[in-house]
């Protein structure tokens, strides 16, 4: 083909120079199977070994791609298989060694996070899960490019509310252990419901069941130049062509990405898995999710219609991203990230978006409660019964939610949680003040629901 | 050796129209054995814009290489400089 079309060419140069437009994450998914031992120093040797080996190469090649085409990739990161699997071969398990292990063979090959820290106990816990979770917060205040995700939940088997329980409790204590830096160490761990087993992006990439010695994963994202999308329309343009154009910006978003995804998977020499179109925003001006709100019409993010927004936007992206790759999976879609997009930050900040408001976004959204600072006397009820309600959203609706809040240590509503870099700042945010105790100290399990009867 | 996509580049400058930027930058391409295919050029929102298609082969310098001395021609041009391998382009707009 000799396509050589001035247009196009500034349409895409524009994209990245303006726009904002990168490849997010290419994110090595990594089996660690083989390397269970009884002794935890030979499961940690296994460990650095092949994370080294297979991702020695993952950041040069990267950035010589990256260079090639004059495209950002932001983040290179590793995802193995949850540790409490690999972690529990041990007669005598040490998950903080395992995480430190995890976080030096990060730092050797110059990746920007490990993710893979994690358990799924959606039915129940084993020792090892239990052990784990119970490591999680020494784990991420000891060390740096690790993070931590735990499944709770899932459509087929039901809430773990014991699991609910024990991880509000280790969410207060993540943040409790990094108290000096506003509680960061809540902002490498995140609950799932329906986690999905190849998303490539953190804090919840793992390697999953049924998926190969290893992949290469990859993010996309591009909120900026949606929004670039959306505002060229004239303001009456019909919503049905609304949701065309960013079907259309979509598939050339996810284009790109494939383009790199099969270029450096085959640098590599490892398989390309999938690709994952995730509108994820960045606290830059105008990378924003909540910048497309906007664009659409809305006086701001929190307004009656943001989730109708929401709802079309993640819909619209799946459905262009479907188009230009066999093989989307992660959690494609739209994040809302309160921390990560100045639009959100401002929009909480006016007292615009409430906490109850952006519960009923993860309904429509691609993934949950994201980067919400909350004051960090919440008592761990409270923590329990908000991640309780968005596994219940994940578990109904049969999609992927999550919660990822920071109670913020010694901060209250009014104040702000400063992180830095990608993560951002964000308002503290007041929650419900009503007890969830009685009800979930009840624990056990609320039982997987009825798949039929659909109303 | 038959042609691949892969083989080809798209440079693309913007700035103030100056004189010499096509001496400037062919010059670069032919130093370092770059063969150019097509060029386009015109006049953007009062931007000088020009596109060339060219082709590196066997005998070409290394991509990287080849990047740091337009960029640094561009540079000393105060022009803005963009140098792609043209199957970005392709995949992004063709169905």
């Amino acid at each position: 083909m000799n396509f050589f079309n001035e247009d196009s060419i500034l349409e895409t140069i524009n994209m990245i120079r303006i726009h904002n437009l990168d490849i997010r994450t290419v994110t090595l998914a990594l089996s660690l199977r083989d390397c269970m031992d009884t002794d935890v120093k030979c499961v940690g040797e296994k460990i650095h070994e092949k994370i080294t080996r297979y991702a020695q190469y993952l950041k040069k090649y990267a950035d010589d791609i990256g260079t090639e085409y004059s495209i950002p990739i932001v983040n290179k990161r590793v995802a193995v298989t949850p540790i409490s699997i690999v972690g529990e071969s041990c007669k005598k398990p040490d998950y903080v060694y395992l995480a430190k292990i995890l976080d030096k063979a990060a730092d050797e090959v110059g990746i920007d996070f490990i993710g893979g820290f994690g358990a799924l106990v959606e039915k129940g816990m084993t020792k090892g899960d239990l052990l784990l979770m119970s490591s999680i917060p020494e784990a991420l205040a000891g060390t740096k490019k690790v993070c931590s995700s735990i499944n709770l939940a899932s459509s087929k088997a039901g809430i773990n509310m014991d699991a609910v329980n024990k991880m509000a409790e280790i969410i207060k204590l993540s943040a409790n252990y990094t108290a000096k830096q506003d509680g960061i160490g809540a902002a490498k761990l995140v609950c799932f419901c329906n986690a999905p087993g190849d998303n490539p992006f953190m804090a919840g990439a793992f390697h999953g069941f049924g998926e190969p010695e290893c992949a290469l994963n990859i993010g996309v994202s591009g909120p900026g130049v949606v929004r670039a999308a959306v505002e060229s329309l004239p303001k009456e343009t019909p919503l049905g062509e609304v949701a065309n154009k960013i079907k259309q910006i979509a598939y050339k978003i996810t284009s790109t990405g494939e383009l790199i995804g099969h270029e450096l998977a085959d640098k590599l020499g490892i398989p390309f898995g999938i690709i994952d179109l995730s509108l994820a925003p960045t606290p830059a001006v105008g990378d924003s999710v909540a910048g497309i709100f906007k664009a659409m019409g809305l006086e701001h993010a929190g307004a009656h219609g943001t989730t109708a927004a929401l709802a079309m936007l993640n819909d619209a992206v799946k459905k262009g991203g479907i188009m230009a790759s066999s093989h989307v999976g992660g959690l494609s879609g739209a994040f809302i990230p309160v921390s990560e997009d100045a639009e959100m930050i401002d929009a909480a900040a006016n007292g615009h978006l409430t906490f109850d408001k952006l519960e009923a976004m993860t309904c429509v959204c691609s993934v949950g409660l994201d980067m919400i600072a909350i004051p960090g006397n919440t008592p761990n009820d409270t923590i329990a019964g908000i991640i309780a309600d968005e596994m219940a959203i994940g578990m109904i609706n049969k999609k992927t939610t999550a919660v990822r809040i920071i109670p913020v240590p010694n901060k209250d509503v009014g104040d702000n949680a400063v992180y830095g870099g990608l993560l951002g700042e964000a308002p503290i945010m007041a929650v419900n003040k009503l007890s969830s105790t009685d009800f979930v100290q009840r624990g056990g399990r609320i039982p997987a629901p009825i798949h039929s009867l659909n109303n | 050796m038959t042609t691949t996509n892969e083989d080809k580049i798209v440079i693309t400058i913007l700035g103030a129209d100056k004189v010499g930027i096509v001496a400037k930058i062919t010059a670069i391409l032919a130093e370092c054995n770059v063969n150019i295919e097509d060029i386009k050029q015109s006049i953007m929102q009062n931007l000088f814009v020009m596109f060339m298609l060219a082709k590196t082969g066997e005998k070409s310098v290394p991509f990287n290489e080849l990047k740091d001395k337009l960029n640094k021609a561009a540079e000393e041009m105060k022009m803005e400089i963009w140098v792609q391998k043209k199957a970005i382009f392709d995949k992004m707009h063709t169905i």
